[in-house]
């Protein structure tokens, strides 16, 4: 049964079209909601301070007592890295403490793009 | 006379020791106890379970103090004060099952922060009111319900896996009962949580 080309086309247009761009306004809420239990932006609690966090190295926010897998990773945090860290923290850095996983590739990109803009990048 | 009252009110919040485990503790962990055993035997995902386990100790121990900065704030009033009291306990009784369930495991529980340390971290200070006092513990328990859910498929046992789930709908139950206290609307959409 062939499919009529209209109907191809769309595809093959959604198919080549751009993921959507990240939206650090819902980035926003989806911290709030999904990070706030352990962390903050300015404050260290169950989890290390994120302000500042897109760019640096892991296992670097002051004052925060880390995993001595975390202290020792080399990971830097940016898109990539931080997403491998929220699809599965442990796969990433072995050893670390925070197990917390975000499912969905478009919350994960919006939590992300939230983290890179209130860390001024 | 007010500082009798919160003296007692203090006592009060402190008096469950924590050496003691609940009924609730005990009732919990009694699911765990042969998985904890099994558990102990498997290096690499025991100790992966209570890193997780601590983690959440954490967050528990942060939630108690909490409560223990808004019961002696002098903002809540009753029946808040008591419903504050009644989740504290909730919080205590989640820690103790938690800290039986890491020893189990071989671990070590990771220690209490102060309450002056938790009050600075969630800027304690700001809060004027009960209204302030019962957004902050509504914050709280919606993430703490949502970093439960979110742990869930990194456990290496499914028993486990199971308590967390049982966590995250206590924390749900208190964040449900102070939204109302708050009189804001319910979700409109279902599978709020964990989204």
């Amino acid at each position: 049964m062939r499919l009529p080309a209209l109907l191809l086309a769309v595809l093959a247009l959604a198919a080549a079209a751009p993921a959507a761009a990240a939206d650090a306004a819902r980035g926003q809420e989806l911290y709030e909601s999904r990070c706030g239990g352990c962390h903050s932006l300015d404050a260290n609690r169950v989890g290390p301070a994120h302000r500042g966090v897109y760019g640096r190295k892991a296992g670097t926010a002051p004052n925060f007592s880390y995993s001595t897998a975390v202290k020792n990773a080399t990971v830097v945090w940016q898109e990539k890295t931080l997403d491998a860290w929220l699809i599965n923290p442990q796969a990433l850095i072995p050893g670390q403490r925070m197990n917390f996983r975000v499912a969905l590739p478009e919350d994960r990109a919006d939590i992300i793009a939230y983290l890179r803009q209130q860390s001024g990048k | 006379m007010t500082q009798m009252i919160d003296l007692r009110r203090r006592g009060l919040l402190r008096g469950s020791g924590i050496t003691v485990l609940s009924a609730s503790a005990v009732a919990l962990l009694a699911g765990c106890e042969k998985m904890a055993s099994a558990q102990a035997s498997n290096g690499a995902s025991a100790a992966n379970d209570i890193g997780i386990l601590n983690t959440a100790l954490a967050l528990e121990n942060e939630a108690i103090s909490a409560y223990q900065l808004g019961a002696q704030s002098g903002l809540l009033q009753k029946p808040v004060l008591e419903v504050a009291v009644l989740f504290q306990t909730h919080h205590k009784e989640h820690r103790d099952a938690l800290i039986a369930t890491i020893r189990k495991l071989g671990g070590t529980p990771v220690p209490a922060k102060s309450d002056a340390e938790v009050a600075q971290a969630l800027n304690a200070a700001a809060l004027k009111n009960q209204t302030d006092v019962l957004r902050l513990a509504q914050r709280l328990e919606k993430g703490a319900a949502n970093a439960y859910i979110g742990v869930i498929p990194s456990f290496g046992d499914r028993g486990l896996a199971q308590v967390s789930a049982r966590l995250a709908a206590d924390e749900a139950m208190h964040w449900t009962v102070l939204t109302q206290a708050l009189k804001d609307p319910l979700p409109a959409k279902a599978l709020s949580f964990g989204a």
